[in-house]
């Protein structure tokens, strides 16, 4: 089995063309809309202007889109070959930030190219839960389910969550984690092993707690009890409060946001755009909002059921799995329910990195989907 | 089932679970918003709107004080100033100093500019400069577009046309207190004054008026975005009306002079006070302004006291002006009747202690009457050593010594009737009867303030317990009725006889008696001795010597009370000069010419109808 044979187009496989035609064209419309939600918001809060934010955004999310399809139409088993080496690179790239990187946010987290700021960590996130579904592929039913096949994705893990938490971005790291682990539970390790784990994590609490940074000790503090110092640490929690219950069911309407315009929203551009968002649309338009989300991340999750080979099961569940859990912290985190971690509401919040994460991951999703009748051989290459 | 089979049952499984779990999860965050924004939304409305809407005061319109005839003492004026709003200038620093190329500004209140604008906060406009005239404020304007933060603004200030006549009377306004500022939201608006001294602190709350407010709509950091109506108006504050007549005022002002002085004038038909004046005054307006502290020390430190509103606050012993009250208390405890009569050569012994007449080779044989109109001493040394003190201390008082009216005007004091009772609680010894000759003649413990000298003699004039006032309450003229006093008409009659006889020929004060009004002037002049005499100036060469001789401080103080016209009481009136000298010299000659002028203004219908 040559290489010739082993990416060359066969019987029964599609054009570039038919694959672009064949795209779930529902999940990419879905994403527009989401963006263009955060198009309008940016218009809203920069005080009904395009300038400064709006506009860029917008042009950030046509090059994310172009590099979504391009990503969609490449046939799977290129992503089967790229899985480990981007695992490395994304490695690398964490090893050049602690030393060559800006500093931001009370933490080493992005390499200046020049034209973007590049979070390596942003990268580890998918190249983390490619470099899984690569393994667990090549493992059988009785092999996934033993306990020594645990051994190489924590070791894929611990590598990144290691050099991200030490950024120090604690959020972002057990992001990380997180969208493994669930690879490695939908590859079909024994479910007790995630019981022990979850209540090993909460017994550890405790212990951990001391090696938290101060401002992270106060985030949670803060969480706990936003309103015990409204003025100081408990501000940005009360506010967002106030914004999201202010708006009702139908909000004060567009560009009439009280807490936004007056600057009573902290982070109004980036982490709290939701409050902004559901202050002027109120509990309707956050329904629709958190609905897209739901619809996409959800159709994300179950592509995998429709799929023939297991790396594009486990790579299109645990992306989405990831994104959920952005999602989740960031609306959470507005809410009330989490402490204030610093994720960005990804396709909304104003940024590249959040943006270019859920893209390049939404583009493995869709190439999963339009490859969904591709078998792969266990060893990554041909077909079985 | 193959591997691969059992391999993908495992995964769509957990797949189906993790949908499930994140189905749950956004219905759990749909229901947080729920509960925020249905089920307490109310609640998070309110605090929005409280977040963004705050009310802010508008200063009312201070209420204006008037003269019995309309007018205007007190009231408020465009005032054109210029500020600065910190946030908004570059750099205040250069901006400070562009405007001082066109306004003036002093050292004192450039520490003063910058101390505010390092302590509030950098949205609130600080005043720079006040009162400025229309040229410099056209100036300013056109400069305004080169100075970012700078604005001038066209508020109200106090004027007091009274100028330095009414100063004692109206006081004036001042910054509130550093401490005090947060005692009223008011106190912190830019430019908010408050009545510092005399009326306008007396009468704050009625002249204040009402503070409105204004919905503003404010950012996080307080900054005003926009106004939101409505708009509460303020509400002026209402209008001071006082019996006081300023032309009068101004009269007995430029008749004092350069003299230490208080004058009380008094409408006998309704105890409304005509003129209360104090000399020397000073500019009430420069308060507003912002009085520098070279001119402030000056006031302070002059011997002269312009501060002090001497009319009330300034208690002199009353010399021979006490000589009716003594001679009633007698009279009405039959001590003495008109035609008693004792000799006087010049000087009365009690035990070892010599007691002198102003006239030192003595009246020779007098009566009651010639006593008064001669004011011999020694006559009331005889009928003190049989009057005993607290007879004449009762009598002061049913004339109103000793007592506080309240008439509103700052620093009201009671002056010193002295009695038994007085001696023993204040110095814990008993009354001597030497004390009580003093007391006779208008010396010794007795004190009294130049109104309640007033209110004695217009009691004497009419027989009522006549009560001052000086403020207009309702604003309306009103004519109160007076109780009659607890006296014998007959001896009051006698007494105001004998004040006839000082302003004829032999009286203290004949040289007085006519001028060019006909009306007819009872009075009694009065000279308090500041200073001890030595037996050896006594019985020196030069005898007593005189008061041009002295140093001011220890001058005789001049005094006079009167009232016109005689057969007709209208006008009551007391003059004390301090350290004038004579009272025959001194103060009847300013008492002749206030009664004068009183009698004229009141003889004219005035346009406004406020004398009747």
């Amino acid at each position: 089995m040559g290489s010739a044979r082993m990416f060359g187009p066969r019987r029964n496989e599609k054009t570039v063309l038919q694959r672009l035609l064949s795209l779930n064209w529902g999940i990419v419309l879905a994403t527009i809309l989401l963006a263009s939600a955060g198009f309008a918001m940016l218009y809203s809060v920069a005080g009904g202007t395009w300038e400064p934010w709006a506009a860029r955004q917008m042009l950030r999310f046509s090059v994310a889109l172009v590099i979504m399809m391009v990503i969609a139409v490449i046939d799977i088993r290129y992503w089967v070959a790229a899985a480990y080496p981007a695992w490395f690179v994304s490695v690398l790239l964490l090893l050049a930030v602690e030393f060559v990187g800006e500093t931001g946010m009370g933490g080493q987290r992005w390499l200046d190219l020049g034209f973007m700021r590049l979070q390596p960590s942003e990268l580890a996130k998918i190249a983390a839960v490619m470099a899984i579904a690569r393994y667990y592929h090549g493992r059988n039913h009785f092999q996934s389910r033993s306990l020594r096949s645990i051994l190489v994705p924590v070791l894929i893990l611990a590598v990144p969550f290691i050099l991200v938490v030490r950024q120090p971005d604690l959020g972002t790291s057990l992001m990380i984690v997180a969208g493994g682990v669930a690879v490695v539970f939908l590859a079909g390790a024994p479910a007790w092993l995630f019981v022990v784990s979850g209540i090993s994590v909460a017994a550890a609490i405790p212990i951990g707690w001391q090696f938290l940074r101060s401002y992270q000790q106060d985030r949670i503090l803060t969480f706990m009890n936003p309103e015990a110092d409204p003025l100081g640490a408990g501000y940005q929690i009360t506010q967002s409060k106030i914004a999201l219950g202010s708006g009702g069911l139908t909000g004060k309407g567009f560009l009439e946001g009280t807490q936004s315009h007056l600057n009573f929203l902290p982070e109004m551009k980036t982490d709290f755009i939701f409050t902004a968002l559901v202050e002027e649309f109120g509990l309707v338009g956050a329904g629709i909002v958190l609905a897209l989300y739901g619809i996409v991340l959800t159709y994300g999750l179950l592509i995998g059921i429709g799929c023939r080979n297991q790396f594009g099961r486990l790579l299109a569940s645990g992306l989405s799995v990831s994104l959920f859990l952005y999602v989740l912290i960031n609306v959470g985190m507005v809410m009330g329910l989490m402490p204030v971690v610093g994720v960005p509401l990804p396709l909304i919040s104003y940024g590249g990195s959040a943006m270019l994460t859920w893209m390049v991951a939404y583009g493995m999703i869709l190439s999963v989907a339009t490859h969904r009748h591709v078998t792969i051989a266990p060893k990554g290459s041909g077909i079985v | 089932m193959s591997r691969e089979g059992q391999r993908y049952q495992t995964f769509s499984r957990r797949a189906l679970l993790l949908a499930g779990a994140q189905g749950i999860a956004l219905t759990g965050l749909g229901g947080r918003l729920y509960y925020l924004s249905i089920v307490q939304g109310e609640q998070y409305k309110l605090r929005a709107e409280k977040n963004r809407v705050s009310i802010r005061l508008v200063a009312p319109e201070r209420g204006e004080i008037f003269d019995r005839n309309g007018e205007k003492l007190a009231t408020n004026i465009q005032d054109l100033r210029v500020l600065l709003v910190p946030e908004q200038a570059e750099e205040i620093a250069p901006t400070l100093e562009k405007v001082q190329a066109i306004v003036h500004i002093d050292d004192r209140q450039l520490s003063r500019i910058e101390q505010r604008i390092r302590r509030q906060r950098k949205f609130v406009p600080v005043t720079l400069a006040q009162g400025l005239d229309w040229e410099t404020f056209s100036r300013l304007n056109v400069q305004i577009p080169g100075l970012p933060g700078v604005q001038t603004d066209a508020g109200l200030s106090r004027l007091y046309p009274g100028g330095n006549a009414i100063a004692h009377l109206v006081g004036y306004m001042a910054s509130p207190d550093e401490e005090d500022v947060y005692k009223s939201p008011l106190y912190q608006l830019p430019g908010f004054k408050i009545g510092r001294q005399g009326l306008e602190r007396r009468y704050e709350d009625k002249l204040r008026g009402g503070a409105g407010t204004r919905r503003v709509e404010v950012n996080a950091v307080g900054r005003e975005i926009r106004e939101l109506p409505p708009r509460e108006e303020a509400s002026k504050g209402s209008d001071l009306y006082l019996t006081l007549d300023i032309e009068l005022q101004r009269h007995v002002m430029e008749k004092l002079g350069e003299e230490a002085a208080g004058i009380t004038v008094i409408d006998l038909h309704s105890g409304e006070i005509l003129a209360l004046a104090s000399s020397p005054g000073y500019d009430p307006n420069e308060f507003t302004r912002g009085i520098s502290s070279a001119n402030w020390e000056a006031l302070l430190k002059d011997p002269r006291a312009p501060l002090l509103n001497k009319s009330v606050t300034g208690q002199y012993p009353p010399g021979s002006t006490i000589k009716m009250i003594v001679a009633l208390a007698a009279l009405e405890q039959g001590i003495i009747s008109p035609e008693t009569e004792f000799y006087c050569n010049g000087r009365h012994r009690l035990g070892n202690h010599t007691f002198h007449c102003w006239q030192r080779r003595g009246h020779g044989k007098i009566d009651l009457l010639t006593a008064i109109s001669k004011s011999c001493d020694v006559y009331f040394y005889e009928v003190a050593e049989k009057l005993d003190i607290d007879l004449i201390a009762d009598m002061a008082r049913r004339f109103g010594l000793g007592a506080v009216f309240d008439v509103g005007v700052d620093g009201e004091k009671q002056g010193l009737v002295p009695d038994r009772r007085w001696k023993q609680v204040i110095r814990n010894q008993s009354w001597q009867l030497g004390e009580t000759l003093n007391v006779a003649i208008g010396q010794g413990a007795m004190l009294a303030t130049p109104l309640q000298l007033a209110v004695m003699t217009a009691r004497l004039a009419t027989g009522q317990q006549i009560i001052p006032r000086i403020v207009r309450e309702t604003g309306d003229v009103t004519h109160p009725v007076f109780q009659p006093l607890d006296v014998n008409p007959f001896h009051l009659e006698t007494i105001r006889r004998t004040m006839e006889m000082v302003m004829e020929p032999g009286g203290t004060a004949h040289d007085y008696r006519r001028s060019k009004s006909a009306a007819k002037l009872a009075g009694k002049t009065g000279t308090a001795q500041v200073r001890r005499i030595s037996l050896e100036e006594r019985q020196s060469e030069e005898g007593v010597l005189d008061n041009d001789d002295l140093p001011w401080q220890s001058r005789d103080h001049a005094l006079f009370v009167g009232f016109a016209p005689a057969e007709a009481p209208r006008i009551a009136v007391s003059v004390v000069v301090q350290h004038g000298g004579g009272g025959s010299s001194v103060a009847a000659p300013l008492g002749r010419s206030i009664i004068d002028f009183a009698l004229d203004r009141i003889a004219k219908p005035e346009p406004d109808g406020g004398a009747a």
